[in-house]
């Protein structure tokens, strides 16, 4: 069941990268579909962020995570790279835990 | 799948209880903008036939980037093609060492692993929040999934942000 959902998802993610190098240009060309088309992603990674740091299954809680993610906004905001941002967040959250 | 925020995606709404049919559906979503790319790429890369297939599968946030940034059409097609190549060796490899280093794990969240896709989300999310509008899409998209999440099965917020802040684009007015 979970492998069928990942080659689904693949063969969308895959269909979709195809359909831009494919499909007439002004198909998708529409202004509106242009501006709202890079929102998506905004959404979603906020949404990402937000429900797997305040949330275990369906119920919201405080923990480490949050102080995680406070490292990992200092470190985004000091432009440090992907890696380093994970890696300070994990490590934070680590040793709080050790606390 | 070859897309970085979509295989996180997918992974963390699965991990977090939620179906692996509301996982696929915000994987597929995050890959919307692989399309738009490939609009823009189309042109510069003049693929046709096996190369347009194989070329489909390096559409992604890092070779678009290094591939516009050139002036030169020769040059355009060399970076797109040397970045597709590097990355999806590299990534690939990478996946596969952190599916066989899982069985090493006893438990990740003593390693703070927990805590480790919320800051790699917030990474990938960045580089997009330049000017007021898309911090407050982003604001706006974590209070509501959060609001809602007690309330739907895990995965479903996800959409609703989906669905909302397209509603919102295609029907906002625009100066």
């Amino acid at each position: 069941m979970i492998w069928a959902g990942v080659l689904v998802a693949s063969a969308s993610c895959y269909a979709l990268k195809l359909a831009g190098l494919s499909l007439p240009e002004r198909w998708l060309q529409d202004s509106r579909v242009q501006r709202t088309v890079p929102l998506i992603p905004i959404a979603l990674l906020a949404a990402l962020v937000g429900t797997q740091t305040f949330s275990t299954g369906q119920h919201l809680g405080l923990d480490v995570r949050a102080a995680a993610l406070a490292v990992a906004i200092v470190a985004v905001l000091l432009r440090a790279p992907f890696l380093v941002v994970v890696a300070a967040a994990a490590l934070t959250a680590a040793l709080l835990r050790l606390l | 799948m070859f897309t970085g925020a979509s295989q996180f995606a997918l992974v963390g709404v699965i991990g977090a209880g939620g179906s692996v049919w509301a996982g696929a559906a915000t994987a597929a979503l995050l890959g919307s903008r692989n399309a738009l790319y490939g609009i823009r790429l189309a042109s510069l890369l003049d693929v046709r036939g096996m190369r347009r297939v194989a070329a489909a599968q390096f559409v992604l946030d890092e070779t678009t980037a290094m591939a516009i940034a050139r002036d030169d059409p020769r040059q355009s097609r060399f970076a797109f093609w040397a970045t597709g190549l590097a990355l999806f060796t590299f990534w690939n490899l990478g996946t596969l060492a952190g599916a066989l280093a899982t069985h090493a794990l006893s438990n990740p969240k003593v390693l703070g692993l927990d805590a480790a896709p919320p800051a790699a989300f917030l990474a990938l999310l960045a580089p997009r929040l330049r000017s007021r509008e898309p911090v407050a899409i982003a604001l706006a998209a974590a209070v509501v999934a959060i609001a809602v999440l007690p309330f739907v099965p895990a995965g479903v917020p996800l959409l609703i942000v989906a669905l909302l802040v397209s509603l919102y684009g295609l029907f906002r007015r625009v100066a």
